[in-house]
């Protein structure tokens, strides 16, 4: 393929800038992963270093020691946490999707409303919803129970978007093909869809599930029983609790991290593939 | 008009399996973001504290917001700050870093990608610039200046109310390369390369030119799902002020919208005040976001 090639100083300046970010990028993940195997003298030795002299277990030792002391214990958290956002998670990529089909492929009345509505609504950020929200849930009776979390992370915007854009490209002869034999439209969602969208549907799960793991905000706002409340709260309280807990707080950041990276990479190929279809068509 | 009536109800009835799969998304959708919006919009012209049923106060709410609440103003100065300055820098960061990793070997893509990537992951982590900001001499920035002679007092980075809110904008790029940064790599390898080697032949010069009249206009629908993200993420900045800076933060500095209506809705209650401020903050964004949109998709 013929192609203009840059200039070697082209080529130069362009792995110099690169790698330049790549260290801004990379230096406060590199920090907060060598503070959470600090020792406490060396994490506040002046002048200050990055790298770590003697390497210890010790904050995530004290940290599950704080977090077994704590009212509620450490593995109720964890299990809140796990249990909401593996919920809500394939929740959402199953209803979402489920939607997504007769959007893509099917024409009837209102369905270029009710996608406009969704694009609509990725245009503002969840924050504006939260009171009315809040009301809602409080006259559903919903407060302080799973749903309060699950429900509204099941009927996000951004998954059923990203799965309709993708689910467009599936030629329509293999719908009709499927419809000939006599599948119906659910079957063709579950069997000819879905297994064509695979990349999407990866991809999905690693945006809902980094965003429900992730959020301090909305269980903060609906969880007052603390035997209730997930893992990415208790660690909030952990983080301010000063400079005597600094140790534990880094090694809760690099637990709470930890997660969404593994799924992160076992994804990534697939996500580059779902997001090429990512955009607003009109 | 009976005859149309009649011809969408046979429409729908002919559809039907259809909207039985849409059902179950869009109940919940309207229960908690149609519907929602709509209550705030009501909610905002009245006085509501929970306890009590609301009471119609007409126009007071926003009245009061631009004409006596100084803070509330304060707080749209800063967000607007912030957004008009990150907003654009982190969209042309994440084109620009993308357009350069997009053309790298497979193996060094992945993992720039992962490291650009990394710091959107998780919010736990960008706790970590409290150390690194740190006021006092421990702190890794303050520590790093003054050894090197740069600075003899350390700089009270997060309490400075002059620099504090410039300080957050650094921690807000660094996490900003995010899902519209993958986008636009994904963007990037679907254009049909065929295009670029008719470009050569019809006189492209340089790369530039050829990112500007063929690569930028083949992605259009990723550009404009960046913007989106982009504008709607700026606008709703709290979470790191409230988490670096504190709340609320010295002389209200750092003070975002969010942050003025998490402090009327979750701590004073004053529910229909709140839901103004979240009013002008929807108004704000997809005013911005409908602009956006048409200035990237002239037609």
């Amino acid at each position: 393929m013929k192609r203009i090639n840059r200039s070697i100083w082209g080529n130069i300046i362009v792995i110099i800038v690169l790698t330049i970010v790549a260290i801004f990028m990379a230096l406060p993940l590199v920090y907060s992963i060598m503070n959470a195997f600090k020792p406490l003298d060396e994490l506040f030795l002046f002048p200050p270093r990055l790298f770590v002299r003697r390497p210890t277990l010790k904050n995530f030792t004290d940290l599950f020691y704080l977090m077994s002391n704590s009212f509620v214990p450490f593995s109720r958290y964890l299990f809140n946490s796990i249990f909401i956002s593996l919920v809500s998670t394939f929740g959402h990529v199953m209803i979402a999707s489920m939607a997504a089909y007769p959007l893509a492929k099917h024409r009837f009345p209102g369905s270029r409303f009710l996608f406009n509505l969704v694009v609509f609504s990725l245009m503002f950020s969840g924050y504006v919803t939260n009171i009315p929200r809040f009301i809602i849930m409080a006259k559903l009776r919903l407060l302080d129970t799973y749903f309060s979390l699950i429900l509204p992370y099941i009927g996000a915007t951004l998954g059923l978007f990203l799965m309709k854009q993708f689910m467009e490209q599936i030629p329509d002869s293999y719908i009709e093909s499927a419809r000939i034999d006599g599948a119906n439209e659910f079957k063709i969602w579950w069997y000819v869809v879905m297994p064509n969208v695979k990349p999407a549907w990866l991809t999905l799960i690693l945006f809902a599930f980094r965003d429900t793991w992730n959020d301090t905000y909305t269980p903060a706002l609906y969880l007052h029983n603390e035997a209730m409340k997930p893992f990415s709260l208790a660690l909030t309280y952990i983080q301010q609790g000063g400079f005597v807990r600094a140790g534990a707080a880094a090694a809760a950041a690099i637990l709470m991290m930890l997660p969404s990276l593994i799924i992160f990479i076992l994804t990534q190929s697939n996500v580059v593939e779902t997001m090429k279809s990512a955009g607003i068509k009109e | 008009m009976k005859e149309k009536i009649r011809n969408l109800w046979k429409e729908v009835k002919k559809n039907k399996e259809s909207y039985f799969l849409l059902l179950p998304y869009f109940i919940l959708f309207f229960t908690f973001v149609v519907i929602p919006v709509i209550v705030g919009i009501i909610l905002s012209f009245t006085n509501y504290n929970i306890i009590q049923a609301p009471r119609f106060v007409g126009w007071n709410n926003y009245k009061r917001l631009f004409l006596e609440d100084d803070v509330f103003l304060i707080a749209l100065q800063n967000t607007f700050k912030f957004a008009l300055i990150t907003g654009p820098l982190s969209y042309f960061a994440c084109l620009f870093f993308a357009w350069l990793i997009n053309e790298l070997p497979p193996k060094i893509r992945s993992v720039l990608t992962l490291l650009y990537y990394a710091p959107a992951l998780s919010s736990a982590i960008f706790f970590i610039w409290t150390y690194i900001f740190s006021g006092d001499v421990y702190g890794l920035l303050n520590g790093f200046l003054m050894n090197l002679g740069i600075i003899k007092e350390p700089i009270y980075w997060l309490q400075d109310s002059r620099i504090n809110l410039y300080v957050l904008m650094v921690v807000q790029l660094w996490m900003s390369l995010g899902t519209s940064f993958l986008a636009f790599i994904a963007g990037f390898q679907t254009i049909d390369r065929s295009l670029y080697e008719a470009a050569a032949v019809d006189g492209i010069r340089n790369r530039w030119q050829e990112l500007w009249y063929i690569t930028l206009p083949s992605m259009k629908p990723q550009l404009i799902f960046g913007a989106i993200m982009q504008v709607t993420s700026s606008f709703a900045v709290a979470d790191i002020s409230a988490q670096l800076i504190g709340f609320p933060s010295p002389l209200y500095s750092a003070h975002t919208i969010v942050l003025h209506m998490w402090d009327y809705g979750s701590i004073r209650y004053e529910m229909g005040y709140a839901s103004a401020i979240a009013v002008i903050l929807f108004l704000i964004t997809v005013g911005i976001n409908q602009g956006v949109r048409r200035i990237i998709r002239p037609d």
